[in-house]
C-alpha cells in the first residue's frame, strides 16, 4: 500500500538545480536563426526562468522596425540546406524559399517574429540591442521595435547575465 | 505517489501532476492552486476551465499561445495571474497533463 501524504512535496533529491537565467545573444538575421532565441527565451519565461536577449550584428535585423517582417531565409553558403548553389543562387529562390517556411510555421501556429517579439516583452523577456553594433550600423533607437528595453554595452550587457547561463546563436 | 487533495486521495506524478486527469473536481484544482500559493479569482478560473475544455476537446494540454487564444484573454494577463511557469500552472491546477507545446 503506497504511502499517503497530507500535501505533495516534489522529490528534489536527485535532480539538479534549474536555471534560473538564460541569457541570449542573438547575432543572425535570417529568418532560420532568428526562431531558435526567441523560441529558447519564450520557453524559459515559460517555465518561470528569466530571460534576456542581447541582438547584436545582424542580429539586429530582428529588432529593427523596417526589417522584421522581412527576415529572409538563408540559402546559399548554409550547409543545411537541400538546395544545391547554382539553383539557390537564381532570382527570386531566396524569396520563394522564405515563403514556404513561413507557410509551415504558420501551420505550426508558429508566431511570426514581430509577433512573438511582443509576446516575449508580455511574458517578462527582456530585450537589448547592442550599441557598438547600431553605431557600425548606423541605426538609431527609433529605428527600432518598441519592445526593446535599452541599448547596452556587451559590458552592460555581461552585467545583466550575473549568474545566468548564457547562449550564442 | 498518491496525496491529498481536498479530502480526496489521488495519484500525481513527480511533478505534480494529476496521474488521472478524469479524477480531477474543481476543488481538487482549488487545493492544488492553494499549494502553489495562487488565489483563485473568476478570470484564474476562466484560464483553468478554458485550458481543461482544450484538453478534454483536443486531447492535449494546451500550451500559452492556445489559451490566450481560446479565452481571449491576452498573453500578459496570463503572467499577471500565474506568475513564473503560467501554462504550467494553469495545468497543474485544471488537472491536465503539463503541456509540452514550446509556445
Amino acid at each position: 500500500m503506497s504511502a499517503v501524504t497530507t500535501s505533495f512535496t516534489p522529490t528534489t533529491a536527485k535532480k539538479p538545480e534549474p536555471l534560473k537565467k538564460l541569457c541570449i545573444v542573438c547575432s543572425k538575421g535570417s529568418l532560420d536563426m532568428a526562431y531558435p532565441g526567441l523560441i529558447l527565451a519564450n520557453a524559459a519565461r515559460m517555465d518561470g526562468i528569466e530571460a534576456a536577449i542581447f541582438f547584436t550584428f545582424w542580429g539586429l535585423d530582428i529588432v529593427t522596425d523596417k526589417k522584421v517582417d522581412d527576415l529572409h531565409l538563408s540559402l546559399l553558403g548554409n550547409t543545411s540546406m537541400p538546395i544545391p548553389a547554382m539553383i539557390a543562387g537564381l532570382p527570386g529562390m531566396e524569396h520563394l524559399a522564405t515563403k514556404m517556411m513561413k507557410r509551415e510555421m504558420e501551420k505550426l501556429d508558429i508566431p511570426p517574429v514581430r509577433e512573438f517579439l511582443e509576446i516575449l516583452q508580455d511574458s517578462g523577456a527582456e530585450m537589448y540591442a547592442c550599441k557598438l553594433a547600431m553605431e557600425m550600423f548606423k541605426i538609431e533607437e527609433k529605428d527600432l521595435v518598441p519592445q526593446i528595453k535599452g541599448v547596452l554595452s556587451a559590458g552592460e550587457f555581461l552585467e545583466k547575465c550575473a549568474g545566468a547561463q548564457m547562449l550564442f546563436i | 505517489m498518491e496525496t491529498n487533495y481536498a479530502g480526496e486521495t489521488v495519484a500525481v506524478n513527480e511533478d505534480g501532476f494529476l496521474a488521472d486527469p478524469s479524477k480531477w473536481t474543481p476543488a481538487i484544482g482549488g487545493a492544488i492552486a492553494v499549494e502553489l500559493g495562487v488565489a483563485m479569482s473568476p478570470q484564474h478560473w476562466t484560464a483553468v476551465n478554458t485550458a481543461r475544455e482544450e484538453f478534454v476537446g483536443a486531447g492535449a494540454s494546451p500550451g500559452l499561445r492556445r489559451l490566450a487564444k481560446k479565452s481571449g484573454m491576452p498573453i500578459k494577463a496570463f503572467y499577471d495571474l500565474f506568475p513564473d511557469g503560467p501554462a504550467k500552472k494553469i495545468a497543474r491546477i485544471a488537472g491536465i497533463p503539463k503541456p509540452k507545446s514550446c509556445l
